[in-house]
């Protein structure tokens, strides 16, 4: 009974996760881009809606504050990293530019917190903390089974989006070839800045999640889901939104049942092993292409 | 010198060397966001052959730098089956796997840290490093150094003029390793007390910045940005934090102006056209 329980908030957490997890392997798959500004992003939605909280707004205005934050954040991100190298070298995937940049902004956006917000570590004052209800001996919190359905009925949204809509079909056809998507009239100056927006969303909302479901939140929190986002998306495989979903699932369960059989400390090695595990031995992940992310750097 | 200032030139080398074992598989193309990793192997290995084993420091010190030098040749066979981001995400795990151990080893004293006896002052560690710098600068003159240069540039094309690619990126790799290794060594030797927290992401994440700021075509970008990361936020009389805002801007802005690097291939040789008039042929090769 004890480990059903474990495995339900695995799957809460693994909720988080797959958003996060999302967000990532978007980037890399449409732009071919490891986007570090990823944990930076979600950080600034909890962070930001907590300081708006302090002034005096609702949390509920707070946290959607948090998420536009998040976004427009996500947008300055592309103007200065990717936008730029792409015009100056046509095709910016064949360096580490964007990632050298990214990883700039990530220190940026981090120390801009902590000089305005602070290092403390702070409680958000979340409206349900108690809200749960039982089946049998099992607690599901009800706040956090809505976060993993909308979690997912969100990157299904997404799914669909990429697959019937016309912005869907431009973004799949830059992933394929930018200088092709190009020739047939996809505007790329127009089409690369919604892959942003819906990073700073996805994150952003994941941040938001985090922050209403467990309260607790510091200046380093998207550090630690980004690394369980990064293993999530390497076990389903780089650039599949399917196998984002399973492999950020699969995260939470491994994590909680590591937790729950060997203790907290030892946590960081099943989880890296099995992503050390998958790139060495089936690097396309469970469900991925073998193409992407194969270029120098 | 001052005690203050004493700390910094030896911080300084420790980044210099990390930098240059970062350096070596950038220079063959392979991007390395795993150099903790190594950096925590070197610095515990050293440090349990002073302290548990009670060797001298001139023998831990290259003991270390070949212990990790082995654990770098031996996973370097399955490393190098990736590539770029995957090469990235791999070496990152392993890092963060090495980290995990470690934190786990009681006889390394788990997440307390691990004492170590010998003090290296800065008489030893300040000539260590240079000779590493040396070393690097020597070898990406040699027939290697070069071979390095055309797997970096085109793997396809190096290998079919002949160039053994695999076995140049695993000798980049390791002595990659090897270097890394020493700056473990440095780090136990100096601050006497091996802590694994230190050797975390964020110093893989600043050695790798290192490197790629101050650019990967001459062997002297490493030492430029290693030099101006490290003595730049001593300039820079404001707030911690602010500093690493600066910093984060810094990188971003090098990367649109300045996208190869501070120091290339061009600059040097510009340089050393004000000194030595060679004609025109000095500037022409980018």
């Amino acid at each position: 009974m004890l480990i059903l329980q474990q495995l339900i908030s695995g799957l809460m957490i693994g909720g988080i996760y797959v958003m996060v997890a999302v967000a990532f392997t978007l980037t890399i798959g449409m732009l071919n881009f490891l986007n570090f500004t990823i944990p930076a992003l979600f950080m600034l939605s909890g962070m930001v809606a907590w300081g708006l909280t302090t002034v005096g707004v609702h949390w509920a205005l707070a946290l959607l504050g948090g998420v536009a934050t998040a976004t427009f954040a996500s947008l300055i991100v592309e103007r200065f990293t990717y936008r730029y190298m792409r015009v100056r070298y046509g095709d910016a995937t064949e360096h580490a530019l964007p990632l050298v940049s990214s990883l700039g902004f990530l220190i940026i956006f981090e120390h801009l917190v902590l000089v305005i917000l602070g290092s403390d570590p702070q409680r958000f004052p979340t409206p349900f903390t108690s809200a749960d209800f039982h089946i049998g001996k099992l607690i599901i919190g009800i706040p956090q089974l809505v976060s993993l359905v909308l979690a997912l009925v969100i990157v299904w949204g997404l799914s669909i989006m990429l697959k019937r809509t016309r912005v869907g079909r431009a973004l799949r056809s830059i992933a394929e070839n930018p200088d092709a998507a190009t020739l047939m009239g996809v505007s790329v100056n127009y089409i690369v800045p919604i892959v942003f927006v819906i990073t700073g969303l996805m994150a952003g909302i994941a941040g938001m999640l985090f922050t209403l479901n467990y309260a607790d939140i510091n200046a380093y929190m998207g550090d630690n889901v980004a690394a369980k986002a990064i293993a999530g998306m390497v076990i389903g495989g780089l650039g599949n939104i399917w196998g984002a979903i399973a492999g950020g699932l699969i995260v939470g369960l491994t994590e909680v049942m590591a937790i729950h059989f060997f203790g907290a400390d030892i946590v960081k090695i099943p989880i890296w092993g099995l992503l050390l595990l998958i790139l060495l031995v089936r690097p396309s992940g469970l469900f991925g292409h073998t193409a992407i992310g194969k270029g120098k750097f | 010198m001052s005690g203050y200032w004493t700390g910094i030139v030896a911080i300084l080398c420790f980044n210099i060397v990390v930098a240059y074992s970062v350096f070596l598989p950038a220079a063959a193309g392979q991007l390395n966001l795993g150099a903790a990793g190594f950096v925590a192997i070197g610095a515990y290995t050293s440090g349990y052959l002073s302290t548990d084993v009670g060797l001298a420091m001139w023998l831990t010190i290259p003991i270390a730098a070949l212990a990790t030098g082995a654990v770098a040749f031996l996973i370097s066979f399955p490393m190098l089956r990736t590539r770029g981001v995957y090469m990235v995400l791999a070496t990152l795990a392993f890092a963060e796997i090495v980290q995990g151990i470690y934190i786990n080893l009681e006889i390394f004293g788990a997440a307390a840290g691990y004492p170590v006896a010998a003090f290296a002052e800065l008489d030893i560690i300040a000539p260590i490093t240079i000779v590493v710098i040396l070393f690097v600068v020597f070898l990406m003159a040699t027939r290697f150094g070069l071979s390095m240069r055309a797997v970096h540039d085109d793997e396809r094309v190096a290998s079919l003029f002949g160039v053994n690619t695999r076995m140049t990126k695993v000798a980049a790799f390791t002595l990659g390793g090897v270097i890394a290794g020493i700056g473990g060594a440095i780090w136990a030797h100096q601050f006497n007390y091996v802590e694994i927290q230190h050797f975390n992401i964020l110093l893989s994440t600043f050695v790798l910045l290192y490197v790629l700021i101050g650019g990967t075509q001459t062997p002297y970008g490493p030492l430029v940005g290693a030099v101006f990361f490290t003595l730049l936020p001593e300039f820079l009389r404001v707030s911690n934090e602010w500093r690493f805002v600066i910093f984060g801007v810094i990188i971003v802005l090098m990367m649109v102006v300045r996208p190869e690097g501070l120091v290339t291939r061009t600059l040097v040789e510009r340089f050393y056209g004000l000194f030595w008039r060679r004609g025109r042929t000095a500037v022409a090769d980018r």
